[in-house]
Order: C-alpha cells, then sequence, then structure tokens
C-alpha cells in the first residue's frame, strides 16, 4: 500500500507552527517506521508493544503539553498532532500516550507537591516509569462520584479499600494515581508498584485495545505514606481536569484513525477490479470515499479550533465533548464502511480496518461514553441535568 | 576536530514527481521537502562523533533558500545533543549554479567554518548527480572516501569501509580532513526529539553569502555554470509484464525458456 503522507483537504498545516509541523512529521515517519510493522503482530497476540516505550520516552512525547520536570512544554496542538499521528498507527499506542500525560502525569504536575513531581514527573516523561489512572469501578463507570474505593487516615499512613477496573497500563504501571473517598471528599492518592495490599491483575479476553494493556487494579488495607496525596484538589474536579485533557486528545487521535481507515480505502478501491474496472471509478464507492472525507475535514476543523481555544485558554468541558463524541463517533462509521468497501478483504489483518473498527468500540465509550457527552451538551444546552 | 554535515533539502521520497510546464524542472506546489535520506547517515554519524567525545563540534550546513531552514532545524532536533551551529549557503548570486558552482561555495564555507571532517550523502535523491562530494574534496584538495557503511575516526586518522559491488568491501585509511560520503548501513539516524524541536525553534542559523564567503560572484550561478540542463521529462511507461499461460508448471517453464531465448534474448 502506498504510504501515508497526510490528509489536509483543507490546509490545516496552513495554521499550524514550524515546531508543530516537525512534531507531525516526527510521530508520522516514527509510526510508519516503528509502529505499523508490528502493530497486527501485537493485537493478534494481545501484546502491548514494550520496545517501544523507551523511544516514546526518548523523543519526549509523554507529558508533551506540560511545562518543566523534563516535559517539552509545547503547544496543545502539538499534543493533538501527537495523538492523531500516533493513533493511526494504533488506539492502544494513542492510549498509552493519554494515559501517562494527561492521566497520570497531569494530576501530579497540577495537583502535586513540587517533592512528588520531582520524584514522579521527569521518571514518567522520560518513560522510565509508567503511570495509570484509577477512576471507574466495577459499578461505578459513568458515575464515578458515587465511587466505593476509600482511603483511611491512620496515623501517619493512609489505608485504601477497593477496586478500579478497565485501567489502562494499570499491570504495567509503576505509578498509578487513584481516586478514592477520604471522609466522604475524593482525594488522588499516588500509589506505587509494590505498596503493600496493592495488586493489579491484568483483563484478558479483549476484542478491542488488544495492543494495549487493561487490568482491574485492586487495595486490600493498602498502606501508604501520607505524602502520597495530591494535596491541591479535593472532590470530582480533580479526575475530570485529566479526563478534560485526555478527551482533547481523543478528538485529534480519533481522527487519526479514521484516516488510516480512509487511506487503506482508497488505495484498495484504486486497486480492486471488478467488473473490468476499479471500483474506485464507481459512483457507490466515490460516494463513500466522498462522504469520508467530509466528515475527517469537519471533525480536523473542529479539532483545529478546540486545540487554538486550549492553548488560548477558552476552551470549555462541553465544546471538549462535542469534539471527543463526533470525532469518536465518525471514525468508527468510516471504519465500518471502510469495511464495506474493502469487500471481504476488509476482515483481514493484512489490513488495518477491523483492527481500528474494534479499537473505536473502546474509545467511543471510555473517556466518557458516547451519551454522557450528549448529556454534557444537553445540560448545557438546557441547563437542566439529565443524568439522573 | 570540527564535523562538518551538509543538508540537502530535497522533495520526500514518496513524492510523486510532476514536470512544470515548459520542462525547466518540477512541480513543487504539493511536494513535502525532508533531508536527503543519505544525508541522514551523514548527520547521524556527525552526532555520534560529537557524542562519543571523539570530535568536538558539529556544524551543519545546507545550501538552500529561506525554506531549506526547517530541514536545518530537524537537523538541529536531531542532533540536539550534540549542540550543532548551523550555516545556510544563500545568495543571489548563487542561482543557478551547476554542480561545480555549489562545490566552490560549499568549499568557500568548508574553509571558514574550519571543518575538518565533512560527511555528507552519498549522493542527492532528487538529482542523483553524486557530483558535489567530489569536486569540494578537488577544490579543498582533500582526499575523498565513497559509499562509507563504517566508519571509524581515531586520532588525525579515519578508517572507512566501502560498499563494493559483489559483497565486497574496501578498508580505507585517510587523515581526517577528509571528504567522507555515507551510505545506507552506516547507522540508524536517530528521530528527533520534542525538547530538540522547541531549541531547534530558538536555534540561530547563520546565512553566509558569496561576500560573506570572499568568493567572485562571477565564479558561480548561472552564468557560471559549464553544465547547464536541456529539459525534465519523466521516464517512459514500462511495458507491462507478461504472464505465462500454460496448461501446468512443465509448459509454463518451457514457454518462458522460449520467450527468454527468442524474444528477450538474454540465453
Amino acid at each position: 500500500m502506498e504510504k501515508f503522507s497526510g490528509l489536509d483537504f483543507y490546509n490545516i498545516d496552513q495554521h499550524l507552527s514550524d515546531e508543530e509541523r516537525m512534531v507531525q512529521d516526527l510521530c508520522r515517519s516514527w509510526v510508519e517506521a516503528r509502529v505499523l510493522p508490528i502493530i497486527e503482530g501485537h493485537a493478534r497476540n494481545g501484546t502491548f508493544p514494550m520496545e517501544l516505550v523507551k523511544e516514546i520516552g526518548e523523543m519526549g512525547l509523554l507529558g508533551a503539553n506540560l511545562e518543566g520536570y523534563g516535559c517539552a512544554g509545547m503547544s496543545n496542538i502539538a499534543y493533538g498532532l501527537i495523538c492523531q499521528e500516533l493513533e493511526r498507527g494504533d488506539s492502544g499506542i494513542r492510549s498509552f500516550v493519554s494515559v501517562q500525560g494527561s492521566l497520570a502525569m497531569f494530576p501530579i504536575w497540577k495537583f502535586g507537591t513540587e517533592d512528588q513531581k520531582n520524584k514522579y514527573l521527569p521518571k514518567l516523561a522520560a518513560g522510565e516509569f509508567i503511570g495509570c489512572f484509577g477512576l471507574t469501578e466495577p459499578d461505578h463507570g459513568s458515575n464515578p462520584g458515587g465511587m466505593l474505593t476509600r482511603a483511611v487516615d491512620d496515623g501517619d499512613s493512609y489505608v485504601l479499600n477497593g477496586a478500579k477496573m478497565w485501567i489502562t497500563n494499570g499491570s504495567l504501571a509503576d505509578v498509578a494515581v487513584v481516586w478514592a473517598k477520604l471522609d466522604g471528599d475524593i482525594r488522588g492518592f499516588i500509589i506505587e508498584k509494590g505498596d503493600p495490599g496493592f495488586s493489579a491483575p491484568e483483563m484478558k479476553g479483549k476484542h478491542s485495545l488488544r495492543a494495549s494493556v487493561t487490568s482491574e487494579l485492586v487495595f486490600e488495607d493498602c498502606r501508604i505514606p501520607k505524602n502520597r496525596m495530591l494535596p491541591e484538589v479535593r472532590g470530582l474536579r480533580g479526575p475530570f481536569s485529566c479526563l478534560n485533557n485526555a478527551r482533547f486528545g481523543i478528538s485529534w487521535g480519533a481522527l487519526g484513525a479514521a484516516m488510516a481507515c480512509y487511506h487503506s480505502s482508497v488505495q484498495y478501491a484504486l486497486s480492486r477490479v471488478q467488473f473490468d474496472k476499479p471500483i474506485a471509478g464507481r459512483q457507490l464507492v466515490q460516494n463513500k470515499l466522498a462522504w469520508m472525507l467530509r466528515e475527517i475535514t469537519k471533525g480536523q476543523l473542529l479539532a483545529l479550533h478546540l486545540g487554538q481555544a486550549k492553548d488560548d485558554g477558552s476552551i470549555t468541558p462541553p465544546m471538549i465533548s462535542l469534539a471527543k463524541m463526533n470525532n469518536v463517533d465518525i471514525a468508527l462509521q468510516i471504519a465500518r464502511v471502510a469495511r464495506d468497501i474493502h469487500g471481504a478483504n476488509g476482515i483481514l489483518d493484512e489490513y488495518p480496518i477491523m483492527r481500528h473498527m474494534a479499537n473505536l468500540e473502546s474509545v467511543i465509550t471510555y473517556e466518557g461514553t458516547h451519551d454522557i457527552h450528549n448529556l454534557i451538551l444537553g445540560r448545557h444546552i438546557t441547563g437542566m441535568q439529565a443524568f439522573f | 576536530m570540527k564535523i562538518g554535515v551538509l543538508l540537502k533539502q530535497v522533495p520526500a521520497s514518496d513524492s510523486r514527481i510532476k514536470i512544470n510546464g515548459d520542462q525547466t524542472g518540477i512541480v513543487t506546489d504539493d511536494i513535502k521537502w525532508e533531508i536527503n535520506p543519505y544525508d541522514e547517515f551523514a548527520l547521524e554519524a556527525g552526532i555520534q562523533l560529537v557524542e562519543g567525545k571523539i570530535a568536538s563540534s558539529l556544524v551543519l550546513i545546507s545550501l538552500g533558500g529561506k525554506d531549506a531552514e526547517a530541514r536545518i532545524k530537524d537537523g538541529i532536533a536531531r542532533g540536539v545533543k550534540a549542540k550543532p551551529e548551523a550555516i545556510r549557503l544563500d545568495d543571489a548570486a548563487f542561482a543557478g549554479s551547476d554542480p561545480l558552482g555549489e562545490a566552490r561555495i560549499i568549499a568557500a564555507a568548508i574553509q571558514k567554518a574550519g571543518i575538518d571532517l565533512l560527511l555528507t550523502g552519498k549522493q542527492a535523491i532528487d538529482d542523483d548527480n553524486a557530483q558535489v562530494p567530489a569536486m569540494v574534496a578537488e577544490l579543498l584538495d582533500r582526499p575523498q572516501v565513497t559509499f562509507v557503511e563504517q566508519l571509524e575516526v581515531a586520532g588525525d586518522s579515519l578508517t572507512a569501509h566501502r560498499v563494493m559491488g559483489g559483497g565486497q568491501v574496501d578498508v580505507v585509511m585517510s587523515p581526517v580532513q577528509a571528504v567522507v560520503t555515507c551510505d545506507k548501513g552506516l547507522n540508524s539516524p536517530r528521530f528527533a526529539s520534542l525538547p530538540g524541536i522547541m531549541k531547534a525553534k530558538r536555534a540561530k542559523i547563520a546565512v553566509w553569502g558569496a561576500a560573506d564567503l570572499g568568493l567572485d560572484a562571477g565564479t558561480v550561478g548561472a552564468g557560471a555554470a559549464v553544465v547547464s540542463e536541456g529539459a525534465y521529462r519523466l521516464p517512459a511507461d514500462r511495458p507491462s509484464g507478461k504472464i505465462i499461460e500454460g496448461a501446468d508448471a512443465a509448459a509454463k517453464v518451457k514457454e518462458l525458456v522460449r520467450l527468454l531465448r527468442d524474444e528477450a534474448k538474454v540465453l
């Protein structure tokens, strides 16, 4: 298949700075050279490509939009472009980077003590430590405020009990940022691998995000020193501020998966001959390709404008909801139409289609389901919450 | 020891090349530019020599317009640990230079910058001329070592393995004041890093023109060119392949042998 050289129908590129373009080129060529040759094998075997972590860290992709502590301090648009290019490779690779940067590093950077920042951030930025984020529980997904995980003040320690589920990077993580109730208030705690009473069994049997590790986090009288609590935040604002960063990245990332499906569809349609002519020359196929381009281009404009709003500080959570919801939704639909264009070949792992489609079934649910984002917008429009 | 690396901006290797209307060049509107891939091996070798403390400093040099700065910055971003200096050679008088004119400009820059070892790609993938490095070496009266796939520098001399046909390797020794052209296999060029990109953003790129180099403008540019390009044309389309039909493998092989003997006349 011809190499992907970008999809930029509306010249998004002219709105990027030189360094944003360089970041995009870097990630695109890295995905081409390092991710695409190995990703189908990892997805087939259900393994995360640990061999890529060192290089991801060396390139500075972890916590790229954070300042100081070994982070690159790039713009949010640059962070979005990183997510887009990585997810063109695989949602699992993008998830790894999203979780590490937006969900593990960001809360320490934003709400942690100076000691916590100095201890964890440089190693997380370099990829020497892997981080994860524990919010969702087996019985509390869309309703995180109902969490059952508890922390109890016990002299010079906190003692945690409870369980988290669907945690990306969980079993790999050296550091987990875990949200638990202390005297009824949601607080953030830093748990380290090896802390007594902490375990992170991997969840098996996934048909989606197969090249990513998903785990439970189990706390059975898990005792940690008091200096592991994030002092600067309490309540759902803590985890939600992390999720807003990650959702922003996903709104770009999903476009990468969509671009991969579109690119493969165009190449396939041009080369697949039926009734003595490439199927690309048929109106029904052109209609599908034109629709894909239309939706990706609209999604790119959403993502770019959202990035500009995040960089100038005018972004709001409902704006992020709209972009995350829309862009993942269209990416999933594009993957399904791409499968159709590829005919029976679309189900083979010779093509990236089914892998992206299956991945996007997770992406449309995690970090706020499609419906929850609709409800966030509904509350914004009407002033009336309809969650419960 | 000061290392110089020549970086040339070329169309990305997967570009679809189109010839312009008057056949004087290619259409550049949709071209994505990158560092000449063979120059990437030279860049990586230069970075490694500085990182390994075998060389003291690294200078990136590119002959080209303002748009080539993005390629120089790419080089700075990759070589950030070697803290490279960067020079862009640009002057209205340079326009239309032929390879000899370009070599005169570069040779003058090498002298002015005090470069000991000059590393560059074995050729640029745009015009595949492979002329300039040899001419630079000649103008500077330095040895040139071409098609290098292994390079060791110790003290005042270097040992290079050159790629020969048929899997043979030619081992060459030279003083370090040389021009070395690098081939695939020399190393694995590194990716840039985001901190490197941020440093490259702030890096200063010196621009040297004919006066800075002490060059007589009459010896470079279109007026001094002894080689001129007639016209650009795309290669003719290759004839399509032939699929040999036959009842079984034996019949197909028999037909293949007949075609090779009677039509292709290679047997």
